[in-house]
């Protein structure tokens, strides 16, 4: 790679063994949902109802499973802490997004080890982690179990309705999935985040600019 | 590369989450290796068949002096029969076999086909006896004069004649011939019934027995039910799993539990089976439902098709269409009977598979085969309409309708053959109309005359009702629940029949469906978010993508 020629400073180990196994397997867990909820739904034919309903169910209480090792995680190793919501320099990473990556500015909240997330992530990461994957989780738990529901004492409630907003909470994802994978191009290279969560190592922003990044005078 | 030292420590997590997934799913990663689990019942009823002298017997008929003589008409055999079997006559004169009434529904006088309810078909038997007739378990039931107290009346040998050759000849009010006789609508000439042989070798009723009349229902093979024709005679398994002549070759009586000549399964305004139980529950209960034998949950161990038994019946998905083998009337247009031939004579005109399209006594005909039912809910009891109730023209008149809801807990959905007809009514008093079809050439008769207000002033006569004496013709509908052609398991609807859009229980209210109620709008409005969200990403990177270019060529 050109960490030399494009004057970094060095790596860092940025994202733990876990942490990366994690995301990868959640990815892998949320693509698969994704792609065999929107088969029952009746979007398209691939794996056939029958295959799809089931391999949805497994992988559901599969997740729901693994979520909690990752809770689990987030609790024991203090990472929570990188979830915590803030308003400090929120509206200059908005800034960036909106206009000064165009002409080239610095990201204002480079990441750290202390501080993998700027403001925007750990508000987007938060309502991620905290309310929509758990609310897709409860809702899918619910619609697994509908059968026993009379047995619950969950009689009263409307099948139509689960899957409504189960469905709503689906489509929610896959928009953020739309705009998280697009934002993985935003670093210094196209494909930096992406190494990153995949190796481990974050390589650090030059601390001088790229030779396109200079003004020519 | 400090974090891939040691990757097969990660293998552990994954280890746990393969337990975890089978755990949690053991539909699709344990279930194929356990063994098919042996439901008590089934078993019990594989002994039962397979067991040898299944079909034992206590006496031999050809040994009985009463049996030992010449008769010379049919009656004397059933006083023969009857002089052991002393109970016999008293157990048949209460079954609905015998008095086409329901003895139990409404006022014991009005439901059944000799009551006041009608059908689509040949709407109705009064005035028709001798031609309907053929097909009751006595002997001369001509018109309404018949004597139902009649002990030497009944009929044994329709239905405990083993030799097969013992008939009834189509228009005789239930007598066969006493010389052979050609009927000339099938060209089949008639034999009169060697009853000296006969009568040595009768026995338990087969499916040949029953089948002589519940196969040609309407007038003929396949007319009627759309799930019984002769192909359910000697049916192959692809065709019946449970009838399958070379496999288990089931009796209709082994699910029609028959006590003193009390058939379960009648089906009017009471369900044939009240109550979904098996025979480990209560092991002298009928036979009649699937569950009887298959229990609640007869599907694997957790597979997801158990969880359907609370709302579809075993039925819906199991017999994907009916009339497999051999085709079944599905409409019947009255209204174009009476049609000439050149020569002024009446015609019929064959269509395909060899089956009449119109004919002149009966008008135009569809005929299909390899039908897929249509589905409703079922609480296992029909609601059949009566010829005194009214009716408005406008609309299409369900002469009778499966009874049940989506919030009854006995309710289930069920497959049905609708068949569609045309038929004649009474404009005025806005009634249905029972008309006089057969009759000897001077009789008032449709069959006679071609006159339709003729035929319905006589019918109407007969049964007491009023006619205004005009005749209108009126389209109709008639249900017949779907419950035999048991398909094997390789050919039952898939999931996807049903958990569509378009599948097959399109409009079937009351339920929530996946894959079928798909919130359309919110379907909508939710790729329109995610297309939003994509057309905002690639904007964004358009821009990036040339302010990049601009910046490094500056």
């Amino acid at each position: 790679m050109s960490d030399e020629a494009n004057g970094a400073t060095g790596r860092f180990y940025l994202y733990t063994r876990y942490e990366r196994f994690w995301h990868w397997l959640q990815a892998a867990l949320i693509l698969g949902l994704l792609a065999t909820g929107f088969e029952v739904h009746g979007t398209f034919s691939w794996l056939g109802y029958k295959r799809a309903v089931a391999f949805h169910s497994a992988l559901g209480v599969t997740w729901l499973a693994a979520f909690a090792f990752f809770a689990f995680w987030v609790a024991t190793t203090g990472e929570w802490k990188q979830y915590v919501p803030t308003t400090k320099k929120m509206f200059e990473v908005m800034r960036f997004y909106a206009y000064g990556i165009f002409s080239g500015q610095p990201h204002p909240c480079p990441k750290t080890p202390d501080a993998k997330h700027n403001p925007l992530q750990r508000l987007t990461y938060l309502a991620l982690a905290a309310l929509l994957l758990p609310f897709m989780m409860a809702t899918g738990l619910l619609y697994y179990v509908y059968n026993d529901w009379a047995a619950l004492g969950l009689g009263g409630l409307s099948l139509s309705a689960v899957a409504l907003v189960h469905l709503i909470g689906a489509f929610a994802i896959l928009a953020f999935l739309v705009v998280h994978i697009y934002m993985t191009t935003t670093g210094h290279s196209l494909l930096a985040h992406v190494k990153a969560m995949v190796t481990g190592w974050e390589e650090t922003q030059a601390e001088k600019p790229a030779d396109w990044e200079k003004r020519t005078t | 590369m400090r974090q891939w030292k040691r990757p097969w420590k990660s293998l552990g997590g994954l280890a746990v989450l393969a337990a975890i997934a089978t755990f949690g799913a053991p539909e699709f990663l344990g279930a194929k290796e356990q063994e098919p689990e042996k439901a008590p019942g089934r078993q019990l009823a594989r002994s039962a068949v397979a067991a040898p002298g299944a079909r034992w017997t206590t006496a031999d008929h050809s040994k009985f002096e009463a049996l030992k003589k010449d008769f010379a008409k049919p009656e004397e055999v059933t006083a023969a029969c009857l002089s052991c079997h002393d109970m016999a006559a008293d157990q048949l004169h209460h079954s609905i076999h015998w008095t086409w009434i329901c003895p139990d529904c409404g006022d014991g006088k009005s439901m059944g086909k000799y009551g006041k309810t009608i059908n689509n078909f040949c709407i109705a038997v009064p005035s028709n006896e001798p031609r309907c007739t053929s097909c009751h378990i006595g002997y001369g039931w001509k018109d309404k004069k018949f004597d139902f107290s009649s002990r030497d009346r009944i009929d044994c040998l329709v239905c405990h004649d083993t030799t097969h050759t013992y008939e009834k000849f189509p228009t005789k009010a239930g007598y066969p011939v006493t010389e052979p006789t050609l009927f000339p609508e099938d060209g089949k000439t008639y034999l009169p019934p060697d009853y000296k042989k006969i009568v040595t070798k009768v026995g338990r009723p087969d499916r040949l027995n029953c089948g002589a009349c519940h196969f040609y229902g309407g007038g003929g093979d396949g007319v009627k039910h759309g799930d019984l024709d002769s192909s359910m005679g000697g049916p192959k398994k692809s065709l019946d799993v449970h009838m399958d002549a070379e496999g288990l070759n089931f009796t209709c009586q082994r699910c029609h539990t028959t006590k003193e000549h009390q058939i379960a399964g009648r089906l009017y305004t009471s369900p044939a089976a009240p109550e979904r139980i098996s025979l480990t529950e209560a092991d002298l209960a009928s036979k009649i439902a699937c569950e009887s034998c298959h229990g609640q949950k007869p599907h694997k161990k957790d597979a997801k098709a158990n969880d359907h038994t609370d709302k579809v019946a075993c039925q819906s998905c199991h017999i994907p269409e009916f009339a497999r083998v051999l085709p079944t009337k599905m409409s019947w247009d009255w209204s174009t009977a009476g049609r000439m031939n050149a020569e002024g004579k009446p015609f019929k005109k064959q269509g395909p598979y060899g089956k009449p399209v119109y004919d002149t006594k009966k008008g135009d005909f569809v005929w299909e085969k390899n039908v897929t039912p249509v589905y409703h809910w079922f609480n296992g009891a029909m609601s059949n309409m009566l010829v005194t109730d009214k009716v408005d023209p406008a609309k299409l008149v369900s002469l009778n309708q499966p009874a049940g809801s989506p919030t009854d807990p006995h309710s289930r959905i069920m497959p049905f053959k609708r068949h569609t007809g045309k038929q004649p009514f009474d404009p005025v008093n806005a009634t249905l109309v029972i008309p006089h079809l057969f009759g000897p050439k001077d009789s008032e008769a449709y069959w006679a005359n071609y006159d339709w207000k003729r035929a319905v002033v006589s019918g109407m006569n007969y049964v007491d009702l009023p006619f205004s004496g005009e005749v209108g013709f009126i389209e109709t509908e008639y249900f017949f629940p779907i419950t035999h052609m048991v398909a094997p398991r390789e050919s039952v609807v898939p999931c996807e029949g049903c958990h569509a859009v378009e599948g097959r229980l399109k409009g079937l209210s009351g339920i929530y469906m996946p894959g079928r109620d798909v919130h359309a709008g919110v379907t909508a409005v939710g790729w329109l978010g995610v297309a939003a969200a994509l057309a905002a990403v690639l904007g964004h990177g358009v821009v990036r993508m040339i302010s990049r270019k601009r910046r490094n060529g500056q």
